[in-house]
């Protein structure tokens, strides 16, 4: 076991666990987009960064890959760290604004307005379905392709294979495909209104049902 | 070739090597590296063949290809050893004249001589020359004197014996303590004591582990890797083999990009002659240590030079980086320790245990010791590789090395590092050049890159060029370096386009900073070092761009207009000839006139004017 403070809190850890995990277990709350319990954490979107003193300096550490080590100070609500967030959650919205999940998290986290031109892709490359395909279906149907701006997720070759048996678990773990936030109408805006009323279907069915097609319930709310 | 099995074989066999060769024989060594390849030194190389042996018995004058002398600005360049006579912009043409006065008397063909531009008298030998004065060169050192396709040219200078030393005389701690007392530390950039990541991996538990050479010199405007892997490749491999025996290694990798096809070829014909020569392979020198050394080809990413996605890259995997929490020495390739150096750390090596590490810690400044190599380029009127003590300032650099800026124009900034590295205005010429004081002066030591610019140099615009190349070059993985650079790409380009808004500016600063804290690999992390030190040091010049729409250097096309002075201007017709899009009007001997609708600011007229009458606003 190892003792480490989070947030001015001593807390015990078993040793070979990260920094996210043994957070998350108290119930600190570190936002994430590209972490998943039961898959590889992959470090990618870096909205989990915290501030970890080791006694010798201060750094940034993404706390989904780093260790918890013995004595070392954590902050995950430091002003650098949630400037940083806010910053990375702007621009991964500019890219796809109709995500529920980061309208959701834009909400939670203060973010208010986008002030970068907007774009209207379908994917924030986090890379949960790519492990998502292989790790837990034990499939590995698609990937990464390309590199910066060109990288994508595909199937090899821009093709449908066998090896793809069409179980839609990449679909189930997208944040941005599965739940279409339809309330942003015009670029440079954050929708927020989905944490202030509540759809009809989850009166009816219990959970969101945008994954299909979205009610529109949020929409209609606003306009009234 | 026989294997050599102890020290004392070595010994003898460069003994008997320097026995055969007179040091009175005259000898040409003509430069084949990349640049003087350029300038057709094959041909030349091939005419001192030709002409050796049409105009003497062919015996009596050795002719030498060698790699890089460093001097590429001048080249193609021919020393005429043992004299040293340096020739430099030498043509196959120059070649009969060259050899005859050789043959007669040792007469100076003084036309090919360099001519100091400061005293305007001409230089006879490399020595003289202020390029090569000022400089120090100990890993360079050999490099335009051996022939890198011949190990027993290595050897008759030296070669493999620190290897021997190092294999007969010394344990594997030792060895690691005289690196570690020598102060050597990571000369790819990132400046990590080399003894103590070598003891790190040596400590490191497990029986298989392995040594990497980093090839992969991917910078715009740095060749200094790929000049020592052309001009001395032993050098790297012997500085890998001693390092791999001293943390006790059995297999190595060289990285090196396909796009230096000769350094490719000279790096395997040196590990085919090592394996021959019994220095590389079963039993080395007659030790139980083995090692084998695999050259792998990397297809070009710039990202592939960071360390992990480096590995990522021997592994077969796609080059990307992963976080570095758990060090390569604890866990590299294929999840092994690993110790991975730069191709110039390596070959500092071998120097460091034939002389010791006094020796080496002899020049340099308290933190950071021996010497540093650049490739200076740019607005400087001696272009080249350089190789100074580390603590240089970067005024001796330019001025005295460089020979100052070219035709005589203001100095405005240095770029460090590569398209990562930061600007460092004027005020800061006398810094001294090591990795800790350009770390702090917003810049970084990166690959060794050198780019001098002048006045005419607009900050923003080199802002927007690096941006460009760092958002090609992002591997995309992380949110803030694929997102980040591409936004800040954009607001650099409407800067420069004359579209940018006054909190534009202050966007620009917040994004560059969060990039710099937030991203996965060294490359994110170092992204926005230009925009930053441009914005700290030449904030004015975004502020005309932003506010003013003006660029002073008269470089963004947006916010520039052409127009001809009528007092200059003699109407000799030479722009109106030119111009493209048919702009310029005017009768001869008239003074003439740029319709701005129809100017695409190319510059033509500029360059064609002989009274400078074109002015740009």
């Amino acid at each position: 076991m190892v003792t480490l403070t989070i947030d001015g809190v001593k807390v015990q850890a078993q040793e070979g666990s990260t920094i996210l995990e043994v957070a998350r277990f108290y119930g600190f709350n570190i936002p994430t987009l590209c972490y998943h319990d039961e898959l590889t954490p992959y470090g990618a979107c870096r909205l989990c960064m915290v501030e970890v003193d080791d006694g010798r300096r201060t750094r940034l550490v993404a706390s989904c890959l780093h260790p918890a080590k013995e004595g070392i100070r954590v902050k995950t609500h430091s002003q650098r760290v949630v400037e940083g967030r806010k910053l990375i959650l702007e621009l991964l919205i500019a890219r796809c604004p109709n995500s529920k999940t980061l309208q959701d998290l834009a909400s939670q986290i203060g973010l208010e307005h986008v002030r970068f031109k907007m774009e209207s892709k379908d994917c924030i490359l986090c890379g949960l379905c790519v492990r998502m395909c292989a790790e837990q279906m034990g499939s590995g149907a698609i990937g990464f392709v390309g590199r910066g701006q060109k990288r994508e997720v595909v199937t090899p070759f821009r093709v449908s294979s066998d090896i793809c048996r069409n179980c839609g678990a990449c679909m189930y773990i997208c944040p941005v495909v599965e739940l279409q936030c339809r309330g942003v109408k015009s670029p440079g805006e954050v929708c927020n209104s989905c944490l202030v009323i509540t759809p009809q279907c989850v009166e009816k069915y219990d959970q969101v049902m945008c994954t299909l097609d979205s009610c529109g319930a949020c929409v209609q709310k606003e306009e009234e | 070739m026989k294997k050599v099995r102890t020290h004392q074989e070595l010994v003898a066999l460069r003994n008997s090597l320097l026995e055969n060769r007179d040091p009175n024989k005259p000898c040409v060594r003509v430069c084949i590296s990349t640049g003087c390849r350029a300038r057709g030194s094959l041909d030349v190389l091939q005419a001192f063949r030709d002409e050796v042996t049409k105009q003497g018995s062919g015996t009596d004058v050795d002719v030498k290809q060698t790699g890089c002398h460093g001097f590429c600005e001048r080249g193609p360049v021919v020393v005429i050893g043992p004299k040293e006579i340096f020739y430099q912009g030498v043509k196959p043409s120059d070649v009969p004249e060259v050899v005859s006065k050789i043959l007669h008397n040792w007469e100076v063909v003084d036309r090919l001589l360099y001519v100091n531009p400061a005293t305007h008298q001409k230089v006879l030998c490399e020595t003289e020359v202020p390029f090569y004065k000022m400089q120090t060169r100990r890993i360079l050192a050999n490099n335009g004197r051996i022939d890198p396709t011949s190990i027993l040219d290595y050897i008759a200078v030296g070669g493999y014996q620190a290897l021997a030393k190092a294999i007969t005389a010394m344990s594997g701690e030792n060895i690691i303590d005289t690196v570690e007392k020598s102060g050597l530390r990571g000369l790819g950039g990132g400046g990590f004591p080399t003894g103590r990541k070598w003891r790190s991996c040596r400590e490191a538990k497990g029986n298989l582990k392995f040594v990497i050479g980093n090839g992969d010199e991917g910078d715009p405007g740095a060749f200094s890797d790929r000049s020592l892997m052309e001009a001395n490749p032993h050098s790297i491999l012997e500085g890998m083999i001693i390092g791999a025996y001293a943390i006790g290694v059995n297999q190595g990798y060289l990285y090196v990009r396909t796009e230096y096809p000769l350094a490719l070829k000279h790096l395997q014909i040196a590990i085919d002659q090592a394996k021959e020569c019994g220095f590389l392979g079963k039993g080395i020198l007659g030790s139980k240590f083995d090692l084998d050394i695999k050259i792998i080809r990397g297809g070009g990413a710039f990202v592939c030079g960071e360390s992990s996605a480096l590995v990522a890259s021997i592994e077969g995997k796609v080059g990307e980086p992963r976080a570095k929490y758990i060090h390569t020495v604890e866990q590299g390739l294929w999840n092994k320790p690993t110790n991975l150096n730069n191709v110039k750390t390596w070959a500092c090596v071998p120097l460091i245990i034939n002389n010791g590490a006094d020796w080496y810690a002899k020049i340099g400044t308290a933190k950071c010791k021996g010497t540093a190599i650049f490739s200076l380029v740019g607005k400087v009127n001696n272009t080249g590789l350089i190789e100074v003590p580390m603590g240089t300032p970067l005024k001796q650099i330019i001025y005295d090395i460089g020979g100052g800026i070219l035709e005589d124009k203001k100095f405005k900034a240095v770029q460090t590092g590569g398209p990562s590295g930061g600007c460092i205005p004027e005020e800061l010429l006398d810094l001294p050049v090591d990795f800790d004081k350009l770390t702090e002066a917003g810049s970084m030591m990166g690959s060794g890159g050198m780019i001098v610019m002048d006045e005419a140099t607009c900050m923003v615009d080199v802002a927007r060029y690096f941006l460009d190349f760092l958002q090609y070059e992002s591997c995309g993985k992380c949110a803030p370096c694929r997102e980040g650079v591409k936004r800040m790409l954009e607001i650099v380009t409407n800067i420069t386009a004359g579209r940018a808004k006054k909190e534009d500016l202050e966007l620009l600063q917040e994004l560059a900073e969060m990039v710099k804290d937030f991203s996965l690999c060294g490359l994110g992390r170092t992204s926005p070092n230009t925009v930053l030190s441009t914005l700290k040091y030449f904030r004015d010049e975004y502020q005309t761009h932003v506010k003013d729409k003006k660029c002073s250097a008269g470089i963004c096309k947006d916010l520039i207009e052409y127009s001809i002075l009528e007092d200059k201007c003699t109407g000799c017709g030479a722009c109106l000839k030119l111009c493209p899009q048919q702009a310029i009007q005017g009768e001869p001997k008239n003074p003439h006139t740029i319709d701005p609708s129809k100017c695409i600011r190319c510059g033509v007229c500029r360059d064609a004017c002989p009274f400078e009458a074109i002015m740009v606003n």
